[in-house]
């Protein structure tokens, strides 16, 4: 019995912190159709935002929530008035570009820190179910996975903000006709991708290995999610990071946790195939 | 300048990379040549990218999984068979087969170029987690031992055809390397000519109109992406016999990164550029390594995003219309010659890009 407890906890834990990882992503890429190939290095900027900030003496806490959502998305406001505000709707040069932003932040972090990997402990200790040991933390990034889904629905179906930034990215002529100015709606959308990204790597921080080439283990994880999820940001890629959250854990509860990578990034393969459309281009069209 | 002059200069141009490789053993130092060895075979990948990404307008993340995979087919051979013959050609092979099944599920589900990217980045990764994972006994495929994160050392490399204790020195290694990569550029070269390769640009032009003139999209490109497969599983199998050694660092997506770098630093939709920006990055990264001073991937980034905002096009194409602005202008039916001899650059719009 308490295995399978533990078995349902991973799985959680594999949805949540696949979601929180994507999120970001869904929606750079959901809204401005910007492949972002850098967003692995902005988990990783996230993450060492949050360890060193913390080993400096703040907060766990206001280091994880505050600091690493604030620092990547000024990194991410900078990139996109430096960068990716001339590649809009040239899809394949703003992969090339983000791809070369990727290795530069690399390099960068790599110059400054060096190739060591650097740690926070976990806070909130952990509980045991039988004989099993489990932590508290796994319960509260699934916690925060429900908010940050929360508060992403509430700000794009209730708010002016909102309002004007999907109006955006259905007809930027017509919006601009209406007196809003596209260029500030996509860079505020850029920085706010960064920002939840930034949050991701910051909460992911206490439970991965910190070094400059983290991301890369990311980035394809991340992008299959999104991509298999379609263009409806959140159902989408919700949809798409239980079912491969939920393949990785099981897999690599019966095999391997190599075997379980491979059986989703198989499984992402089998379902572009199937539904090229992604999930939500067949079952949840229209929706955010 | 006519079609003949063209003609002539390619034929002398041919002529001198003839003549520079067989010469170049005895004028510089074997360091050097082993460099350059390697700089040769890596370009054999760079072509492979180039064709299909320049000309085929299928830009494939996922390269050095066909890379990997012929240096992994070549490395586990050769030691079974201990005669680099078989080995070679199922260096092709393999991948090739490879290509054909991942082609075929890519092209005939009608899979636009953002998700193609996505599928063969991921497929790199699979093969990587899978090779990575294979250390320990009970791994082995004949008398290989696949190594796991190790690696395969001591492969046997190149010997004379059917003459397994006959081992290529070191100047027929380059000889050989060499010779294969110019044979490859006039391959692809000739290909690009005949009517064939007419269609393969057609498709990357406008594939609906290609497939209202008859011709099956999905098809030529399979076939297109089964080619580039093979020529990137032969540089595989000359990187392995470069080093003797093979490991899942081959299927990286940092190489795959810098195939990317040399095709945009070189310029895109043409051949000889990948190889110039190939020769160029590596060298480049070879001498940041032993400089300790700067990190490589801090330069190969910044190089890739100044390229793509600032010369998108990249230094052969930008260097040729340089060129061209220093003759004067040609007559018009020498331009059209011009076009076809060199087809247009505006590869880096894929057809279907948004």
């Amino acid at each position: 019995m308490a295995i399978y407890l533990i078995v349902a906890l991973d799985v959680l834990n594999g949805i949540s912190s696949l979601f929180l990882l994507c999120l970001g992503l869904a929606i750079i890429f959901g809204m401005m159709k910007i492949i972002n190939l850098a967003h692995g290095e902005f988990i990783m900027l996230g993450a060492y935002a949050t360890v060193i900030s913390a080993n400096a003496g703040v907060n766990i806490w206001i280091a994880m929530l505050v600091v690493a959502p604030l620092f990547v998305g000024l990194v991410g406001l900078v990139i996109e008035r430096c960068l990716i505000r001339f590649l809009y709707g040239r899809l394949v040069d703003s992969m090339l570009a983000t791809w070369g932003l990727s290795l530069l932040i690399i390099g960068i972090v790599t110059t400054i820190y060096g190739n060591t990997q650097q740690g926070v402990p976990t806070p909130l200790g952990g509980f045991s179910i039988g004989s099993y040991q489990s932590s508290y933390y796994t319960l509260f990034l699934a916690g925060m996975a429900v908010v940050m889904m929360a508060v992403v629905y509430g700000v794009m179906s209730y708010t002016r903000f909102g309002l004007i930034a999907r109006a955006t990215m259905q007809n930027p002529a017509m919006a601009a006709t209406l007196g809003v100015n596209p260029a500030r709606v996509y860079m505020s959308t850029f920085a706010v991708g960064a920002a939840i990204t930034g949050l991701a790597g910051g909460l992911l921080a206490p439970v991965s290995g910190i070094t400059p080439g983290m991301g890369g283990a990311y980035v394809a994880k991340a992008f299959m999610t999104v991509v298999g999820g379609g263009a409806a940001i959140l159902s989408g890629t919700m949809s798409a990071a239980s079912l491969f959250g939920a393949v990785n854990q099981v897999g690599a509860f019966f095999t391997t946790p190599v075997y379980g990578e491979v059986l989703v990034f198989t499984a992402a393969i089998v379902l572009i195939r199937l539904l090229p459309q992604g999930i939500s281009g067949r079952f949840f069209k229209g929706n955010l | 300048m006519t079609i003949r002059f063209r003609l002539v200069a390619q034929a002398v141009a041919v002529l001198i990379a003839i003549i520079a490789i067989v010469l170049i053993p005895s004028v510089i130092e074997l360091f050097a040549m082993m460099q350059l060895t390697l700089f040769a075979a890596m370009a054999v990948l760079a072509l492979s990218l180039a064709f299909i990404w320049g000309f085929g307008g299928i830009l494939s993340f996922g390269q050095t999984a066909f890379f990997g995979l012929g240096g992994y087919a070549y490395a586990i051979s050769a030691i079974n068979f201990q005669d680099s013959t078989p080995s070679i050609l199922l260096a092709i092979i393999i991948p090739s087969l490879f290509a054909a099944i991942l082609g075929y599920f890519i092209f005939f589900g009608r899979i636009s170029d953002v998700y193609l990217g996505v599928i063969t980045l991921t497929v790199t990764l699979i093969l990587f987690n899978c090779v990575n994972s294979t250390s320990g006994d009970e791994y082995r495929i004949g008398k290989a031992l696949l190594g796991g994160f190790n690696g395969i050392p001591a492969v046997p490399t190149f010997n004379v055809p059917f003459y397994p204790d006959q081992i290529l020195s070191p100047e027929q290694s380059w000889w050989v390397t060499g010779g294969t990569l110019l044979g490859t550029f006039l391959l692809l070269r000739l290909l690009l000519s005949l009517p064939a390769g007419r269609v393969i640009v057609a498709v990357r032009e406008n594939e609906v109109r290609a497939s209202l003139l008859g011709y099956d999209p999905r098809k030529v490109k399979l076939l297109t992406f089964v080619l580039s497969g093979a020529i990137a599983g032969l540089a595989g199998a000359l990187y392995v016999n470069w080093g003797a050694f093979v490991g899942p660092t081959i299927f990286s997506l940092s190489l795959s990164a810098e195939i990317i770098i040399w095709i945009t630093v070189g310029g895109l939709g043409t051949l000889l550029g990948p190889i110039v920006g190939c020769v160029l990055i590596e060298y480049i990264v070879a001498y940041i390594g032993s400089q300790q001073a700067l990190n490589s991937n801090l330069v190969l980034g910044a190089v890739l995003v100044v390229f793509v905002l600032l010369l998108p096009k990249g230094l052969v194409p930008t260097a040729r219309d340089l060129l061209m602005r220093l003759v004067p202008a040609p007559k018009p039916k020498a331009q059209l010659a011009d076009e076809q001899l060199t087809p247009s650059v505006a590869a880096s719009h894929m057809a279907g890009a948004e």
